[in-house]
């Protein structure tokens, strides 16, 4: 009802106005390290087959997943430092952190790898603190959380090993692993301080380098805040083979559970192949916008969540 | 149906019994299988409970009619309504209706949610009106304050009503809150 529509934006009005500014802050902070912003297409023949990531079908096309295919494709045709800020579309995901329809915040920088990328992580959010004039720590659901970097970093084993009690590396039950990461793992994070998740099992590497070693581990990171999911950086995979194999795998995995078959992305996997090293990282701008505006739901900070467009 | 398709509100089986979902949290993480936390009530016999379950669960969906239904008397515990459509009776129990009962008033059309033809639900229309048959009284211990008094109605019901109202008044009464609304016409 309009009524209705009239109270609900009048009560987030001002989130809408920290938001326009954080993405602002944001542009400007990466036009001032030398990134160039760029735009890839949101309707797409082929999506990166993840089995618990489901596109939306349109005509036969889908809506973008996530832009890392796309910016990886003018990685591999010369571009040495982008950004984007896209929106993105996941089918089924609703909930107070998340809408089917959201906007992501993705960079990558050629010659870095993942712990690069999570300092730039880093810089960004103290630089956007520092800009909204918030000093070096955020105020979120009670919490105060003091942003100052190095953010405490913890591996995947530690973690599970002092918060759930087995070892991933050893015996990787990956149900077990997002319930008890979940339940477990991610109540146990400092709440007065980011943390930085890294080295994932091969297995959970998805479009990550796999550093050789015992055990070998993927050189993936997830950075929490104030019990928010806030972004995945990887060392990128430059191997185009590899990538093959691991997509086939989703993809046979994804016909055995949806009974479906999915498309390979032929054009991304020639890219891979001319593709340099490089780190880079997906960040759920809401999410960020929550953190600095203390918002609980991410319908506090976008203007039309899914169920009232 | 796909758990992701559930709702608040939706009503699904669980072994046989049906649920209605109360509240829904979704979580996962981005790269992980989706968790869905539900409060469930058992629409039997109303208690809840806390269920999780996992990306690519599905459960069996419930086939609740809702059908329109005339109240036509008590008997004992239990009150019988017809079915509008194929004259069907259904006996409905105290506990279901709970303070409800006391608006039921003959001939009175209900909403009843049916699962195999057993009664899951009733909905009364959100407003009654109803005759006032014995007006105060007198003793001040049924004085809730002094504007209100309590009043017994044609189905035998108890209500707070103003100072004002007499006997042989129609009142309204909000069957949600189960408080008057208005006097409808008084006594001349």
């Amino acid at each position: 009802m309009a009524g209705d529509e009239y109270l609900r934006l009048s009560h987030i009005k001002a989130n809408l106005e920290r938001r326009a500014l954080i993405f602002d802050i944001i542009r400007t902070f990466f036009r001032s390290e030398g990134f160039l912003e760029v735009e890839t297409p949101l309707q797409v023949p082929t999506v990166a087959p993840e089995k618990y990531i489901t596109p939306f079908n349109v005509n036969g096309w889908f809506l973008s997943t996530s832009p890392e295919m796309h910016m990886k494709r003018l990685l591999a045709a010369g571009c040495t430092k982008i950004f984007q800020i896209c929106h993105c579309f996941r089918k089924s995901e609703r909930g107070q952190l998340h809408n089917p329809e959201f906007t992501m915040l993705e960079w990558y920088r050629v010659g870095a790898d993942y712990m690069q990328i999570i300092q730039d992580t880093e810089h960004l959010v103290l630089t956007l603190a520092s800009r909204l004039r918030l000093g070096t720590t955020v105020r979120y659901q009670g919490a105060e959380i003091d942003l100052v970097s190095p953010w405490p970093r913890i591996t995947v084993r530690e973690a599970f090993l002092d918060s759930a009690g087995w070892d991933p590396f050893e015996c990787l039950d990956e149900e077990r692993f997002d319930v008890d990461l979940v339940e477990k793992v991610m109540p146990n994070f400092a709440a007065n301080r980011p943390t930085v998740l890294m080295d994932y099992p091969v297995a959970m590497a998805s479009l990550s380098r796999i550093r050789p070693g015992n055990p070998p581990v993927a050189e993936r990171a997830e950075a929490f805040m104030g019990g928010l999911e806030l972004a995945n950086a990887y060392s990128e995979l430059t191997d185009a083979a590899e990538q093959e194999r691991r997509f086939k795998q989703e993809i046979d995995s994804l016909a055995l559970e949806r009974g479906n078959n999915t498309a390979m992305p032929q054009m991304f996997l020639d890219a891979v192949a001319r593709l340099p090293e490089c780190g880079g990282i997906a960040l759920g701008i809401d999410r960020l916008v929550m953190l600095f505006c203390d918002a609980a739901s991410i319908d506090e900070v976008i203007a039309f969540p899914w169920d009232v467009v | 149906m796909d758990i992701g398709e559930v709702s608040r509100n939706t009503k699904f089986l669980i072994n046989g019994v049906p649920f209605a979902v109360e509240d829904v949290k979704f979580v996962k993480p981005g790269k992980g299988r989706a968790m869905y936390y539900l409060k469930l009530r058992n629409l039997f016999d109303g208690t809840t409970r806390d269920q999780t379950f996992h990306s690519s669960d599905k459960v069996e969906e419930v086939l609740v009619s809702s059908n329109d239904m005339q109240y036509l008397y008590k008997e004992g515990d239990h009150y019988v309504f017809m079915d509008n459509d194929n004259f069907e009776q259904h006996s409905v129990s105290k506990e279901l209706l709970g303070v409800r009962s006391q608006f039921l008033k003959e001939g009175l059309v209900v909403t009843v949610s049916v699962m195999d033809g057993k009664v899951l639900e009733i909905t009364l229309p959100k407003f009654v009106e109803l005759a006032v048959v014995k007006g105060a009284a007198s003793t001040k211990s049924d004085t809730i304050t002094a504007q209100s008094k309590m009043v017994e109605l044609e189905t035998g019901g108890v209500l707070a009503v103003p100072a004002f109202v007499k006997e042989g008044d129609i009142v309204k009464v909000d069957t949600r809150t189960n408080n008057y609304v208005e006097r409808v016409t008084t006594k001349k």
